[in-house]
């Protein structure tokens, strides 16, 4: 009886069976470069917008607080998107003529509110509460990223579930006194740059983290990692 | 071999397999029911049937998965319905088929021979069954991989506190485990049959899965070596498997649930369905492929008392339970048991100890023992007993919880039974098509019980 196989087919079913367990691992891992890769976060992706508005020159050539648009960021789960008159305020005035403003000014005289593209967009059944984070001294540009550096507005960060779990794990890393949380050019401390809170001086941010920890009255990692801290 | 030798020509025992057979005859016998008989009109009668059933559960998925749960019969406070009674019963089922090759084989207990081919593949065809319920009674179906610890973009791992994530992993190592023994059990008659068949494709097919086994004697060490080890790794399972499955209920708190007499009770329970599952399929192929002479009044007998066993221990755990219904003092389970037997399920109730414990008495009698169509009957009236007391123990436990104001009832929807009679009908089409393509019977297996396999000194 002749042979059903060539000899080669013994050299490939080991190949196979091999290469079966590497393909497979490869594909995992593929998987998930893909889930963290830009395609499915929009992290550093820059939207279209209606008006190219600029972080940059608002906040760092101009020096605006960012409370003057986002006014209720403070108290307030949502930070606030400014209506067109807070534009008007000074481009009634300056630009005047400028036909990059003119949606601006064609919203001002109809009423129509501007249609910006939302950047920082999380899941419908994700609660977060800008206030809450604001008040305990999360800083703005922890997770916006350097939005004074921005000429158009972008997502710093994933905005993934392991990233807000990094934080709510070990907040101590990030947390600065809350009258820094607007300070868009504030550093952690330092030995050449300490920090300082109620006369203390810091000079790492373990300490600082843990004292205002207290001092904010943080809740548990406990508390703050429990589903329905954010999935009510 | 010699013991073997010895138990096929006792005269106490019915044979293992009937006299006058050769290498050649058993052979021939096996493995012209794959290669040379014509595919009757009964196996595409069968088959046509078994599939068009898969097709309805396909159907009833399909909506399930348009629609969501909410056109079942689940309801608040009885929130595991059918998916979960299938899910146990299934699981249970494929016991028998890794008791008979694993830990008989282990027993050296060598009439398990010509029944452990087709009790491995029931086990994987049911598990098979029982893995569809947990992934479609979850409310998200397409989300039914968060049940696996894999990287993941959320940085949480699955509850491993939970015996729901225990469940995964005891059902997912049970189907690999059996899927491999069985394949590697299979391999010596893939070679067989990849030699003798005729045309060109089954020859290659063949070929492939027998992965260049040649039966020398090299091969036959370090396949005996594998299989012995698969076998020692497999035992455990017989016992770890459904003892998991029952922690799904046992580390609750409702009542009817949290018994330490579940494990053993559920595994008692699992050989019981499983062996009846394996009689029910036994006496028909016996029948029709005309292999009395090697599944033979023996193995029916055998199987019968294990069954008889098996269900002595089941009836104890019914026992017990109602005992400390009454010996704990606790007015919730003691309730339990009277709303079993008085409650608006009290008819089931009924009906499990009938089945369960009444009916399976008779298989004490010799004549029942040994008459197919008694013992067909019995494994029917088993098997629905067991399903009953899945029945009663997720439905019944639930329907009564702590609080009256929560009490409720459950009816199966049309989905509930399109979906269960579907399962049974995929379970018949796999095992149509594992006949028609492969040896039913282990056909190297077989040849060592006969005289000729005795080494001469």
């Amino acid at each position: 009886m002749p042979q059903i196989f060539h000899r080669s087919a013994n050299t490939l079913s080991r190949a196979t069976i091999f290469g079966a367990l590497f393909v497979l691992a490869f594909l995992i891992w593929v998987g998930y470069m893909i889930q963290g890769s830009p395609y499915i976060t929009y992290a550093g992706v820059r939207k279209p917008q209606p008006v190219p508005f600029s972080h940059q020159h608002h906040v760092a050539g101009l020096g605006i607080d960012c409370r003057y648009c986002h006014t209720s960021v403070e108290n307030s789960s949502f930070a606030g998107i400014p209506p067109t008159r807070t534009c008007m305020n000074c481009h009634s005035q300056i630009w005047t003529n400028g036909a990059l403003l003119e949606p601006v000014r064609a919203s001002y005289r109809s009423g129509e509110s501007l249609q910006w593209t939302r950047v920082n967009q999380l899941p419908d059944f994700v609660y977060f509460n800008h206030s809450i984070h604001v008040n305990k001294g999360v800083g703005c540009n922890t997770c916006h990223g350097p939005v004074d550096q921005m000429p158009l507005m972008y997502q710093q960060e994933s905005l993934q579930m392991e990233w807000c779990l990094g934080c709510h794990r070990e907040p101590q890393n990030n947390l600065r006194p809350r009258e820094q949380v607007f300070n868009m050019r504030y550093q952690p401390p330092t030995e050449a740059n300490p920090v300082t809170v109620d006369g203390r001086k810091f000079t790492e941010q373990a300490p600082l983290g843990s004292y205002l920890i207290k001092k904010y009255q943080v809740r548990s990692v406990g508390d703050i990692t429990s589903c329905n801290t954010c999935h009510r | 071999m010699d013991e073997t030798r010895k138990m096929t020509i006792d005269a106490e025992h019915a044979p293992v397999i009937e006299p006058g057979h050769t290498f050649a005859t058993v052979t021939d016998k096996i493995s012209s029911i794959v290669l040379t008989r014509p595919t009757s009109n009964g196996w595409f009668a069968g088959f046509g049937i078994a599939f068009l059933a898969t097709m309805m559960m396909l159907y009833a998925i399909g909506y399930l998965f348009l629609r969501g749960i909410g056109i079942w019969g689940v309801t608040i406070p009885i929130g595991w319905g059918f998916a979960i009674v299938n899910f146990v019963w299934w699981i249970g089922i494929g016991h028998a088929g890794t008791l008979i090759s694993a830990i008989l084989l282990l027993l050296r207990q060598s009439w398990r021979n010509s029944i452990n081919r087709f009790a491995e593949a029931m086990t994987l065809f049911a598990v098979a069954c029982a893995g569809i319920f947990p992934a479609i009674h979850v409310g998200r179906p397409w989300l039914a991989y968060w049940l696996f610890p894999y990287p993941n973009t959320m940085r949480v791992w699955p509850q491993f506190r939970s015996p729901l994530m225990w469940d995964v992993f005891a059902v997912s190592t049970y189907a690999t485990i059996s899927a491999i023994f069985w394949f590697i059990g299979l391999i010596p008659d893939l070679a067989t049959l990849r030699d003798r068949a005729i045309h060109p494709a089954a020859r290659i097919i063949y070929g492939i899965l027998a992965m260049g086994w040649r039966g020398s004697a090299r091969h036959w060490h370090r396949y005996e070596t594998a299989y012995l080890l698969l076998a020692g790794l497999a035992t455990p399972l017989v016992l770890s498997v459904h003892t998991v499955v029952s922690f799904d209920f046992a580390i609750g708190i409702v009542p009817g649930w949290h018994t330490t007499i579940f494990p053993p009770y559920f595994v008692a329970g699992a050989i019981y369905s499983g062996f009846a599952m394996v009689l029910m399929l036994a006496i028909p192929i016996r029948k029709i492929y005309g292999l009395e002479d090697f599944i033979t009044e023996r193995h029916l007998q055998n199987s019968a008392k294990v069954m008889l066993a098996t269900g002595l221990i089941v009836a104890y755990g019914y026992g017990i339970e109602a005992f400390m219904g009454w010996y704990s003092g606790d007015r919730y389970d003691a309730f339990t048991i009277w709303n079993r037997l008085h409650g608006p399920y009290a008819i089931p109730y009924y009906a499990l100890l009938l089945c369960n414990i009444g009916i399976p008495q008779l298989l004490w009698i010799r004549k029942f023992r040994t008459s197919p169509v008694a013992l067909f009957f019995v494994s029917f009236v088993v098997l629905i007993g067991m399903w009953l007391e899945r029945f009663i123990i997720v439905v019944v436990s639930l329907h009564r919880d702590f609080l009256t104001s929560s009490w409720g009832m459950y009816y199966p929807t049309r989905w509930d039974w399109m979906t269960y009679l579907g399962t049974i009908g995929m379970f018949l089409m796999l095992m149509f098509l594992f006949l028609r393509i492969l040896p039913a019977i282990s056909i190297f297996e077989m040849r060592t019980l006969l005289p000729e396999a005795e080494v001469k000194e």
